[in-house]
């Protein structure tokens, strides 16, 4: 995932082009949002007056769904996300210990934005992949069998 | 559809896409060509071979060979021993051991392969394969000699369970949304796979999605449905797209939409991609999720089966459920029923995880023990340590201990254990693992992922969570113990949906059998298990050192001093106790107390 440098006029962008996509059928509403943060690593509140005005829903009720779940992300994220597995498979194989490194490693709690705008640390639940435990992912690369001693070239991958 | 005499199955999980497998995968296609083989030998990629640490991977069939670590200057030499010398070329096979690591291996013989059969041996890209393998035969058979009614029974005599957890009798439940009032009628599949551990539906979403789809169909045309949904979750990127795929190519074949088989019965099908809400797998949840809302439940009844999808009934099932139901209607419920227990018939996937040796999906029938599981199927615990639990149906399951490895597995002999059958995780622990961590670590999932409906779940698991967190910290209470048992039984009786209700069973399980760890904890303060930071010392065996200083040069805090060649000394209050010193340590030299 990109994110270049965002303005309103990108926001409102974006936020067309997901409705459109969909049909602004109501129903939509979260593959839609789902497009809009995808896009912008978060949904900016511009595109959310976007979208409430021209799905006509509230925005109070756009706001309900998009706090209710943990992919989408209402305030900015960094350039790099980085969602930990944090599924008891992966937490028996060693999980702890390696997210221990990882916030470390960045001086990040979960949920936060390094001050550079390079990461932000996020736990994910089960990514499925169990068999390879612990799991991390950076962006859209799955990185399985990690060991704290791991994380520094992990993390070097990334401009 | 072309005979070929050899398939190469090239690893796409994304570890191997990562490690170059696509590109192995057009080299492959070029040297094919080249040497002339193009009809003889098929290529194509497949999500499940599961040795991706030592990607890329492909496996050749028919003789099962298992090639890693493959670069493309590998691939002339190989194509040349394998398809025109017949002979496997050994210094690219497999390591023995890491073969047997496989997410989906051969099966044990234990094992019976019913929803997982095709995984792994057809393209799931391609319906014409999942047709060669009797595919939509059922459908056939289904829309031409059956009626709704009839298929209905014939679910019914076949004993088949939902498959998602709670074991209700699904030809019951269609005959509910058959006879529900309404012209407008829903079929919706829960591929809302979120229990931590458990990755069975995931394997056949990608693996063999034309199942799902048509026991999707038969339970359209059995219920009366026009229109159907798969819910998956948004963490199954390739699930999602596998069953993109076999839609359309099902609507290309005529399999959807108008007229399926020339006959008056139209079906459509569509997927709903969640957005990472665990409860979203709970049915009354789920269905606000697709209409776009929040995923809150609602109390039950009204059933879907009555008042599902916007407002319509519903028939909601997993998708090892309808996976199953081709295969019912092929040979036939008598068949099916021959699996099992008295009460639970047929098969059941599970996905073997935590320390066991060998972890992956397996299937097996109903009524096997929990010992050939772990034993005969995964082979034992990792490292040669000792069993210590088994964690069954996911974050609301609970932990079983050695004195029930011999219960046969089924949805009423699990429940009376105190643990449920949920939808098919395990997670084996051995004896390094304590359970009170694993009681607060469970705790914490069910808290995060509590809607904040209603105030029972919403505030009971943050005390618990609370509760649980001073004990592993070393402040418990003496009352502790009992405050933890009535929230339990408090959460239990009054939460929304299941979800709330199942939040205290790790908790119930782990008191109930492991007691005296939560005692130690609380008033010994110490962790049996010398897991929990705060109840444990690391310090160095003078015996042991040889003053390498490459523990003091790795400690994060500096708390380890000592010169070279000379033992080396930590200071307990210095240090955090990360374990890192104990990780590095070549001379196994660093003591946990």
């Amino acid at each position: 995932m990109t994110v270049n440098t965002k303005n309103d006029r990108d926001f409102i962008k974006t936020a067309d082009e997901a409705v459109d996509m969909y049909h602004s059928k109501r129903e939509e509403l979260i593959p839609i949002l789902m497009r809009v943060n995808q896009q912008l690593g978060y949904i900016p509140k511009e595109a959310m007056e976007h979208i409430s005005s021209r799905m006509h829903i509230p925005q109070s009720h756009l706001y309900s769904v998009a706090s209710f779940y943990h992919m989408f992300s209402t305030q900015e994220t960094g350039r790099h996300i980085i969602k930990f597995c944090e599924s008891a498979p992966c937490h028996v194989a060693g999980g702890r210990e390696v997210f221990e490194a990882l916030k470390e490693a960045l001086s990040l709690e979960p949920g936060d934005t390094t001050e550079d705008g390079k990461w932000t640390l996020m736990t994910t639940s089960c990514l499925g992949v169990c068999a390879v435990g612990p799991v991390m992912m950076v962006d859209e690369d799955i990185y399985g069998n990690i060991s704290p001693n791991q994380i520094p070239d992990i993390l070097a991958k990334y401009e | 559809m072309a005979y070929f005499r050899s398939h190469i199955l090239v690893c796409n999980d994304p570890e191997c896409m990562e490690k170059g497998s696509m590109q192995i995968l057009e080299t492959l296609k070029k040297e094919i060509a080249a040497q002339g083989l193009s009809e003889e030998v098929q290529i194509l990629d497949t999500p499940r071979i599961g040795a991706c640490q030592l990607g890329p991977e492909i496996l050749v069939y028919p003789e099962g060979f298992h090639y890693v670590n493959i670069t493309e200057k590998d691939i002339p030499f190989l194509i040349e021993e394998q398809f025109l010398k017949g002979r496997p070329v050994t210094n690219l096979l497999a390591p023995e051991k890491e073969a047997k690591a496989a997410e989906l291996g051969e099966p044990t013989t234990k094992e019976v392969r019913v929803v997982l059969r095709n995984c792994g041996k057809i393209d799931p890209a391609n319906i014409e394969e999942y047709i060669a393998e009797d595919g939509y035969a059922a459908l056939a058979k289904v829309l031409t000699d059956e009626t709704p009614d009839s298929v209905i029974q014939l679910i019914k005599d076949s004993g088949l369970r939902g498959r998602g957890g709670a074991g209700f009798p699904s030809g019951l439940k269609w005959g509910f949304t058959r006879d529900a009032a309404g012209d407008q009628k829903y079929v919706v599949c829960n591929a809302d796979e979120g229990d931590p551990g458990a990755f069975m539906n995931r394997a056949v979403l990608e693996g063999d999605p034309h199942s799902v789809v048509e026991g999707m169909i038969i339970a359209a045309y059995a219920i009366g449905a026009t229109q159907g949904y798969i819910y998956c979750r948004a963490e199954y990127p390739i699930a999602v797209q596998s069953v993109k795929i076999a839609i359309q190519q099902a609507h290309a074949y005529g399999l959807l939409g108008e007229n399926i088989f020339g006959t008056d019965f139209c079906f459509d099908l569509d997927v709903r991609q969640g957005a990472g809400a665990f409860v979203c797998g709970e049915e009354t949840a789920l269905i606000k999720s697709i209409e776009g809302k929040r995923g809150e439940p609602r109390p039950r009844p009204p059933f879907p089966a009555v008042e599902g999808l916007f407002g319509k009934p519903t028939n909601i099932n997993n998708v090892e459920s309808y996976a199953n139901v081709p295969q019912i209607i092929l040979r036939g419920p008598e068949w099916f029923a021959s699996m099992g227990t008295e009460k639970s018939k047929g098969t059941k996937t599970f996905a073997l995880a935590g320390d066991v040796k060998k972890t992956g999906l397996i299937e097996v029938p109903f009524g096997i023990t929990l010992r050939e599981i772990v034993f005969d199927i995964g082979g034992g615990i990792k490292n040669d340590l000792k069993f210590k639990a088994i964690q069954t149906g996911g974050p609301m399951g609970g932990c079983l201990p050695e004195d029930y490895l011999d219960l046969p597995v089924d949805y009423e002999e699990l429940t009376k254990a105190g643990s449920i059958m949920g939808s098919g995780g395990m997670v084996v622990m051995d004896e390094e693992t304590c359970m009170v961590d694993i009681a607060r670590f469970f705790m914490e999932f069910i808290q995060d992922e509590s809607c904040g409906k209603c105030v029972p779940c919403r505030v009971g698991t943050k005390r618990m969570l609370e509760i649980l967190t001073r004990i592993c910290e070393g402040n418990g209470r003496e009352s502790d113990i009992e405050l933890l048992e009535n929230l339990s039984l408090e959460i239990r009786e009054d939460s929304l949906c299941g979800l709330g209700k199942g939040a205290p069973n790790p908790v119930m399980s782990t008191l109930r059998f492991f007691r005296d760890e939560f005692e130690a904890h609380i008033f010994d303060k110490e962790c049996p298990a010398k897991v929990c930071r705060a109840l444990i010392n690391y310090s160095i065996d003078p015996e042991k050192c040889v003053g390498c200083t490459l523990c003091a040069r790795n400690c994060p805090v500096d708390a380890i001093t000592g010169e070279r060649k000379e033992t080396h000394v930590i200071d307990a209050d210095t240090c955090i106790r990360c374990g890192i010193c104990k990780q590095v340590c070549n001379y196994d030299a660093v003591r946990v107390t």
